[in-house]
């Protein structure tokens, strides 16, 4: 199990390397932002670009990247958005409201989620059963922004319940702050219950049906002992993997929701820094979500590996 | 002995039993294959069938919604912006819907007036409804005022009313014929700011008022008063044209301008003049002001034929990359699968981003956006087909295939494949909301602009009806609607087809 994990972990790494290098290359081959003449700025720039090799070859350039992170955690300075900051000062202090978010609605699905799917797993095959699932088929399909659009024009709009952004500032657990971050959290929730309820569901009306279960029976336990006991208890052993690697996951699908609440997070200044080209912030932030994508994946695989040993490298679906 | 059995003769063959009874029952049924026996089973599944017919329905729409709209993607109106859904004929029989209807709340007394005055002067009443009316009691210098508020359904495209105009003399001619011709009335008489306490920001008041905030002076039976101009030395050209009712052909209809004339036209009339046709706005206009029914069926149609393209390829490549992943195995599955795995952790957001940056301009914004889905897209299918081939590989009619000296492509491609075919062109099904629902994202956060190449797509549409989404639910509630159906639809269907063609997994998620 030590072996594999490591393999894994080994593999993580090469495939973090690969990535960075590729995107580091075919970013630095565009033609870098013009640095503005008269901004006070202007010089100290120039001087770090020069630092950072600009006019070197590609590899030297990302030589020079992966040195600076790991001796200065430098990853550069933004030239357009922040002029002139550090862009990992930025992505920092950006970090938070992501987080706290993607919490709140990761603690706010994980007991609808899972309640619906015992719910629906125990009453397989009934009118509930279907409802539950259809329903979940279709939370799932809608896009994230179509919630956003329904939530914010019923309960910010119609209702009055919630602001329409979610406010600044930094007091992120403040009463306030927490309201007017529901709506940005309901609105990402509905995709995480629905994928909870899935995953339950399936694995639940799994363990109902085998063997094991029939034992319990038949040595005298009621169907709600057998259930609590030996079926749940099974169950939870891959639903609470696949709780973190939704948590990871989510932070990368939050980046339209941060982008309408105006959640002052990593997500949103992603999509400021494409379609601002603001490159070392890009760069920095595509590290990110590539990290946060191979987390969630090596964080499944394990703990599927803890489960069943069968499971190993290469032998992926 | 003649060893040389591969020349035998014709005639040596004979029968063996021909006149024997074959003691084997003869089939009572039709027997059905692989793919009819799928189509049973999927028939059964009721939200598959009607996802299906949804998605014929989509299609449909998708196809004829912008032959029907009589508006192209590029003409935009700039008053019509953001109005709700109209057709003029289904509005005149005030049933409630398709009237571009939009509640106003707190309308004061003034305001209703001015309603009234537009229904007088243009014959469109803006008014549908008054859903209820308050009073509101305010503290002005130490009294108590009562102030009554109305709360009204107004229809927005009569609420345009009265504009001004600028334009020049052969225009001015021009309109003239045309009110000749049809009997609309688009200009109507001048009223000099003079008249009016210098009200020169208003042209839909053509009454006397009192101040000049515009309240009306009323004569006693409570009518508006005209304040028609009727200094023909200010009149920008000569009028011979149809003339509204109560005009002894003393009114003045334009206003010199130097060198063109100022007019006051019924916006409604002169939208029929600009465009040949009233207005009609099955989904209502969005915040450009293009018909939101065409636009809708344009960002569809480039969406489904998108998606549809991007899974073909995906399936192409992906059937190729796994088959040969599956079926030779060993190193060569393990390579392959390696550079998969690193292709597959890309962040797609940055594969579609680098794409269009590197691209976008050498290419085209729609081709790079295709690779961008390419790149990453083929994985999940080469995955899938691997599985398939591991499955089939070991099965005898592969070995007896090999036995007789297939080659290795005709193996794969003729034997194995087939038989993966079902499996694989379901999840194909699958891929198609996935492509969509990305299609979306992207072009919804403007990282991909296509409109210069379509015109427009769901997602700019959707971001469009966001930023206006409390005066106009509608923008952005008919492609956020139309999107939310055909990903719904895809992926039940989707999954109908997948339980048919593997009765073993239904309600298994895969």
């Amino acid at each position: 199990m030590l072996k594999y994990t490591l393999q894994r972990i080994v593999l993580m790494f090469f495939t973090l390397f690969i990535i960075t290098m590729m995107c580091f290359i075919l970013v630095r081959m565009l033609p870098p932002v013009e640095i503005p003449i008269e901004d006070p700025h202007s010089v100290v720039i120039a001087q770090r670009r020069e630092a950072m090799g600009y006019n070197k070859p590609y590899l030297v350039q990302f030589g020079i990247f992966i040195k600076d992170i790991f001796t200065r955690f430098d990853w550069g300075i933004s030239d357009k958005l922040y002029f002139g900051q550090n862009v990992a000062d930025i992505f920092i202090e950006k970090l938070p409201a992501t987080i706290i978010v993607n919490l709140y609605s990761i603690i706010l699905s994980i007991p609808i989620g899972i309640l619906l799917g015992i719910w629906a797993a125990l009453k397989k095959n009934t009118w509930i059963d279907h409802a539950i699932s259809t329903l979940t088929m279709v939370v799932i399909s809608v896009p994230s922004f179509v919630y956003a659009f329904l939530i914010q024009y019923f309960l910010s709009y119609k209702l009055g319940w919630f602001p329409f952004l979610m406010k600044g500032g930094t007091d992120w657990f403040s009463p306030a702050m927490f309201v007017s971050m529901l709506p940005a959290v309901l609105s990402l929730s509905f995709g995480v219950i629905a994928g909870f309820t899935r995953t339950t569901r399936a694995e639940l009306t799994e363990v109902l049906t085998s063997e094991f279960m029939l034992l319990a029976r038949t040595k005298g336990l009621t169907r709600r002992q057998a259930t609590v006991r030996h079926a749940l208890k099974n169950c939870m052993v891959v639903v609470v993997p696949a709780i973190f690697g939704e948590f990871i996951g989510i932070m990368s699908g939050s980046l339209i929701i941060e982008k309408i609440f105006a959640v002052p997070g990593v997500g949103s200044l992603y999509i400021n820094s494409i379609n601002g080209r603001d490159y070392p912030m890009f760069m920095m932030l595509t590290v990110f979500y590539t990290v946060i994508g191979l987390l969630a994946s090596i964080v499944v695989d394990i703990s599927y590996g803890f489960i069943d040993p069968r499971i190993r490298m290469g032998s992926k679906k | 002995m003649d060893q040389n059995f591969e020349h035998i003769p014709q005639e040596k063959f004979e029968f063996a039993q021909l006149d024997a009874h074959i003691h084997d029952t003869k089939f009572e049924t039709k027997a059905h294959g692989y793919f009819a026996d799928a189509f049973i089973r999927f028939k059964k599944n009721k939200s598959s069938v009607v996802a299906a017919c949804i998605i014929i329905f989509l299609v449909i729409f998708a196809i004829l919604a912008p032959i029907i709209s009589p508006y192209d993607i590029k003409q935009k109106d700039n008053i019509y912006v953001n109005f709700g859904p109209f057709i003029k004929s289904i509005a005149d029989t005030e049933v409630g819907f398709f009237d571009g209807g939009v509640v106003y709340d707190s309308q004061n007394e003034n305001q209703m007036l001015v309603f009234r005055a537009m229904a007088e002067e243009t014959g469109n009443d803006p008014l549908i409804k008054i859903l209820g009316e308050q009073d509101k009691e305010t503290l002005k210098r130490g009294q108590t005022v009562i102030t009554k508020t109305y709360k009204v359904r107004v229809n927005k495209y009569y609420a345009v009313g009265v504009r001004y105009l600028v334009m020049s003399y052969e225009e001015f001619q021009k309109i003239q014929d045309f009110q000749n011709e049809t009997g609309y009335q688009v200009i109507l008489p001048y009223v000099e700011a003079k008249d009016i306490y210098g009200i020169s920001d208003n042209p839909n008041i053509w009454y006397k008022v009192s101040d000049n905030k515009g309240t009306p002076a009323l004569d006693k039976d409570g009518n508006f008063v005209p304040a028609y101009s009727t200094s023909k030395s200010k009149a920008g050209a000569e009028y011979n044209s149809i003339r509204i009712k109560g005009d002894d052909g003393s009114y003045i209809y334009s206003y010199s301008k130097s060198g063109a004339v100022q007019c006051r036209i019924n916006y409604f009339n002169y939208y029929r003049y600009v465009n040949n046709r009233e207005p009609m706005f099955i989904f209502g206009t969005n915040s450009i002001g293009q018909d939101l029914f065409g636009a809708v069926g344009i960002g569809a149609r480039f969406s489904l034929v998108f998606a549809i393209l991007v899974s073909a390829i995906n399936l192409t490549i992906g059937a190729i990359y796994g088959a040969i992943q599956g079926y030779y195995g060993g190193a060569v599955d393990l390579i392959l699968d390696r550079i998969a795995d690193i292709l597959y952790e890309v962040p797609f957001m940055v594969v579609a981003t680098l794409f269009q940056l590197h691209l976008a301009q050498k290419v085209g914004v729609v081709p790079s956006f295709l690779f961008a889905f390419v790149l990453t897209g083929w994985i999940g299918m080469a995955a899938l087909t691997r599985k398939q081939f591991y499955r089939f590989k070991g099965q005898e009619y592969v070995l007896a295939a090999k036995t007789l000296g297939a080659k290795d492509s005709r193996i794969m491609f003729k034997h194995i494949f087939p038989n993966a075919l079902g499996t694989i062109i379901t999840s194909c099904v699958l891929v198609i909301p996935g492509v969509i629902s990305s299609e979306t994202t992207l072009t919804y956060l403007g990282i991909v602009n296509l409109s210069e190449f379509a015109g427009t797509s769901i997602g700019v549409l959707m971001s469009q009806g966001q930023a206006a989404m409390t005066t106009s639910p509608h923008a952005m509630f008919f492609p956020a609607l139309f999107v939310s159906l055909l990903l719904i639809s895809f992926n039940l269907f989707g999954n109908g087809l997948r339980d048919a063609f593997n009765p073993s997994t239904r309600g298994v998620e895969d």
